[in-house]
């Protein structure tokens, strides 16, 4: 019987049943009579619909039904968007195309067999007959003149323009000692691949009119209310539950098509129907991330005072708005884009722009890694081009370490943080001295050895409602608990966020015990069914412990409160002499009079001695809504080797020093920073997302996209700083995303370092062999051809 | 419920019965000749433990042991396994204690959202039995044929460590 405490590294609930096979997730949900779904797709980038022909797969084996667009286009009604912006265009989107199709794999029409492979087959059965448009797959090249149109709405495929700032970049750069360091950054496409794919199973309930949805999804709260606003569908009677998630990152966050198809369709057949999305059909139906093409300044002076940064943002939203599309590269990117600088000047215009692609909305840091990358790759070039080191510059333009809210200059307030700090231990750790005599040396012995640091802030604990809302949030984006204390004294909790792969069954559990004294294996934490619990917004913005955690401490305390009045009142003493630690309840200075809490849960119950006007049981519900965001933040740095030869890029070390606020489980944090690093140096060094120009997407199957392997990454070395949050009342930050918000710039900050001496200044992501051997072979070229003009000259 | 069963009526499918030996127990099934062997697990004898995640035979979630080696289950026919012996995810752990490298993920921090996992540890347990004391850099190649896109590998890396060390 173990007490868990706050700070330890509890090891993992869920694990029993996810090492012996025994996890459920959507496609192990088995439903008596239930049939299959697969969706016939758009092959094309860009198409009218001139006719589909679906008699063949009507009649193939095992097939029960078939429904095109045009056939459900009055009970599907149109995907929504959860975030305004002002000018907003907001074009139709069905769940099923019936005009036109926008991008490689829109999908088109359903099939519903008895098994999946007769619904795969069918498929192949249904004859669509397109008249192919040209197509635009560049986020830049779709606002030119001329460029083919997705949508009447939004002139020049422009979905909205937007803007931040502060101070007054234009006047700033007008001091004639100021250096305008310029440069084009592209932050790549790429495609989130959780490992489970997506998946919805429907079961309908004639009898009674309910829909129960089986999604794989980070929002089940969400996913319900969305559902029932587009297909009418009474939120009563609609029940999502997510169960096992086999990971998101980003991709599991919004209401998709086939959510809706299927809920619809099961209607239509009145059978449970089941639809897993196959690994290939994922690259193109599920949101992609990143897609930035960027035009980008800073401005600075010879002494590495940086005074300002410019950016002109063309973001790809794909060819319809996701969920969250417009939030992502507007108030993720360009809040963030002072960094952990003073960065007295700051302008930021964003376009974004519809393109035949599939739709972009958040992947891992979503908007925050795109922000982090430029500000950092940026910082360093600037160093680079003043010859200075890029440490020294950074460390010139840091924020002071504060505890309690710093208002920077997009306006925002940083809650807390000692951004040298973080600086410092990361390069004690690392010692950069030595690196540098070291580098030197390798050089002589023609080897190309590489450092890059990158700090990093980002804005998580998403979010304080009317903060949110006033920006244009659809929806609150407060978290929920409810803690029920059984007659016996263990311990039920709903919690409104929905793990997949975070450990909350453990993390939550663990702050209950630790607040209560309740062991932690006498309490079961629940998620993710939205007929089990009160509404919750969901896992996503490295939010859970920030928001729902908190939300869960508020229902511990309110616990705690009615038991000490309680537990009082049995012992017949003062309240203000009972005190309560590990569980029990005592009576100062009287040695015997105490009452565990799983006693006093009972008398709750038994209600047969209660103060007076106190209600009989022990429940209590909390819903938080933070006054601000909660703001980690860090410095990582890497090293990288790279062959002269192939232009091979290999991580040598990484070292992580990062400032979470208070950590709760540390292991599970560890853990969250090697993935998300992992992710951050996939983006930099393999992963890509390539369409060619009609919008066929080439890097479509796992063949083809470079998913990192484990061969790819050295033994990362992580560190912590603590400062606690001031926006909740358990100080903590949130830890998803940071590692990916970090590692892309820290990496490619290390691969121009390698080849700076080289004449290198930027590269775009991700350093491919052939890339950086290309460069290699350009920046020799160059030398040569300069050696060259200067002999001629003598 | 067996998911490939006929019932539209719209014509048989062709079908061949195979035993295949799972876990320990022999099972008799009519099966279809494309039926993959990872869908013979997961939809006919209903063993979900084994995962699909993907159709390119890339990710190694489907990893199961086939006559004592590591294959991916999604790559081979189930009548190719007719007459083999297959082990499960559900068939490593001996009643309540769990294996060396199952305990390993658990102590280590080896999963997070457990999709990759099953395979994962199928893969590792086939690795070390053929080194059963591999260094780090082997551990690493050993499982570059399956993803993890959770944990960045480092502490799947320190499982597969502790379970070798556990094995000594
Ligand atoms: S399912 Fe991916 S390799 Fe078998
Ligand atoms: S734990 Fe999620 S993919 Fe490995």
């Amino acid at each position: 019987m173990a007490v868990a405490t706050f700070g330890e590294s509890v090891k993992r609930t869920e694990d029993p049943r996810l090492i012996t096979g025994r996890g459920k997730y959507v496609d192990d949900v088995r439903l008596t009579g239930m049939a299959h779904l697969a969706f016939v797709r758009s092959t094309y980038g860009h198409a009218n619909i001139k006719s589909i022909k679906t008699s063949a797969a009507r009649n193939a084996p095992g097939v029960i039904a078939v429904f095109t667009g045009a056939d459900l286009q009055e009970e599907l009604g149109g995907l929504p968007v959860g975030w305004m912006l002002p000018d907003l265009k907001q074009p139709p989107h069905p769940p099923l195309a019936y005009e036109t199709v926008r991008y490689l794999g829109d999908a088109v029409a359903v099939i519903v067999a008895d098994s999946a492979y007769q619904a795969n087959d069918a498929v192949e059965l249904v004859e669509v007959d397109y008249e192919v448009l040209p197509a635009v797959v560049n986020g830049e090249e779709a606002t030119k003149d001329g460029a083919p149109q997705l949508h009447e709405e939004a002139p020049n495929n422009i979905g909205f323009d937007w803007e931040v700032g502060g101070g007054d970049y234009a006047e700033a750069i007008k001091d004639p000692d100021v250096i305008v360091v310029k440069e084009r950054i592209v932050n790549q496409r790429l495609i989130p691949n959780s490992m489970e794919t997506r998946g919805v199973v429907a079961d309908y309930d004639v009898g009674k009119g309910n829909i129960t949805l089986y999604t794989s999804t980070q929002i089940p709260h969400l996913v319900k209310l969305l559902f029932s606003l587009v297909t009418g569908w009474p939120e009563q009677k609609v029940r999502v539950i997510a169960p096992d998630v086999g990971g998101g990152f980003g991709s599991k966050l919004y209401l998709y098509a086939e959510e809706v198809v299927a809920g619809i369709v099961a209607r239509q057949v009145k059978r449970p129907v089941k639809w897993i999305e196959s690994r290939s059909e994922a690259y193109v139906s599920t949101a992609h991330g990143r897609d930035h093409i960027c035009d980008a300044e800073i401005a600075g002076k010879k002494d590495g005072e940086i005074i300002g940064i410019k950016v002109d943002l063309y973001a790809n939203l794909g060819a319809y708005l996701s969920t969250f599309a417009p939030l992502i590269p507007t108030y993720l990117f360009g809040l963030m884009l002072g960094g952990v600088y003073k960065m007295p000047n700051i302008d930021c215009k964003v376009h974004g722009v519809f393109t035949n692609t599939t739709p972009v909305d958040a992947y891992r840091g979503a908007g925050r890694p795109e922000a982090a990358y430029l500000v950092e790759r940026m910082v360093s070039r600037f160093a680079q081009e003043i010859g200075r080191d890029p440490i020294v510059v950074r460390r010139k333009n840091m924020l002071q370490a504060h505890k309690n809210g710093r208002e920077v200059t997009t306006g925002v307030m940083y809650d807390s943080g000692d951004y040298k700090g973080n600086l410092n231990k990361a390069l004690e750790i690392f010692d950069y001295k030595q690196f540098r005599a070291d580098q030197r040396a390798a050089r002589r012995d023609g080897k190309l050895l590489g450092v890059g640091i990158a700090t990093y802030i980002e804005i998580c604990g998403m979010a304080p409602s009317a903060v949110a809302s006033s920006l244009g949030a659809g929806a609150g984006l407060w978290e929920s608990s409810n803690v029920r204390v059984h007659p016996t004294g263990k311990a039920t909790i709903y919690i409104g966020t929905s793990p997949h792969g975070q450990g909350h069954e453990t993390t939550m559990a663990q702050l209950v015990s630790s607040e209560l004294g309740i062991p932690i294996e006498d309490i079961e934490v629940l998620h993710g069914d939205t007929d089990q619990g009160q509404f919750g917004t969901g896992t996503f913005g490295s939010r859970s412990l920030a928001v729902g955690g908190a939300a869960l401490f508020n229902s511990l305390q309110k616990v705690k409160a009615k038991t000490h009045r309680l537990a009082s009142h049995l012992l017949e003493a003062d309240p203000k002499f009972v005190t309560f630690s590990n569980g029990t309840f005592a009576v100062e200075d009287i040695a015997d009079k105490t009452l565990t809490i799983q006693e006093v849960a009972g008398q709750a119950y038994a209600a047969a001695n209660l103060p007076d006007g106190m209600e009989p049981g022990l429940e209590e519900v909390s819903f938080f809504d933070p006054q601000n965001f909660a703001w980690p933040n860090g410095t990582h740095i890497c090293v990288v080797e790279i062959e002269q030869d192939t232009g091979k890029v290999e991580v040598q070390r990484y070292v992580a020093v990062d400032d979470f606020g208070n950590v709760l489980n540390p292991m599970i944090v560890d853990g969250m920073t090697h993935g998300g690093v992992a992710q951050g140096i996939g983006q930099a060094l393999s992963e890509q997302a390539v369409y060619t120009d009609d919008g066929q997407l080439l890097s479509g199957s796992l063949m083809d996209y470079a998913l990192p392997s484990a061969d790819m990454f050295p033994m990362m070395e992580l560190d912590r700083t603590v400062s606690p949050s001031p926006s909740n009342p358990i100080g903590v930050k949130g830890a998803g995303e940071a590692g990916t918000i970090a590692a892309s710039p820290a990496v490619m900050n290390a691969v121009v370092d390698a080849l700076a001496h080289l004449g290198v200044k930027h590269m775009d992501m991700p350093a491919t062999s052939e890339k950086v051997w290309r460069a290699i072979q350009d920046a020799k070229e160059a030398q040569r051809a300069a050696r060259a003009t200067a002999r001629a000259a003598k | 419920m067996r998911a490939y069963v006929e019932t539209s009526g719209k014509g048989p499918t062709m079908s061949t019965e195979i035993t295949v030996t799972v876990n320990g127990t022999a099972h008799t099934e009519a099966v279809e000749p494309r039926l993959l062997l990872a869908h013979f697990l997961r939809d006919v004898l209903d063993l979900t433990g084994t995962h699909v995640g993907c159709d390119t035979s890339q990710c190694g979630a489907c990893t199961v042991h086939l006559n004592g080696e590591a294959v991916k289950s999604c790559t081979v026919f189930a009548v190719q396994a007719n007459g083999a012996e297959v082990t499960t995810i559900e068939g490593l752990a001996d009643g309540d204690t769990y294996s060396n490298v199952q305990q390993g993920f658990w102590d280590e921090h080896g999963l997070q959202c457990g999709f990759c996992t099953p395979g994962m540890i199928m893969t590792s347990e086939a690795l070390l039995k053929q080194n059963p004391n591999p260094s780090e850099e082997e551990i690493r190649a050993g499982i570059a044929g399956n993803y993890c896109r959770c944990t960045g590998y480092q502490n799947i890396v320190n499982a597969i460590g502790a379970a070798a060390k556990a094995g000594k």
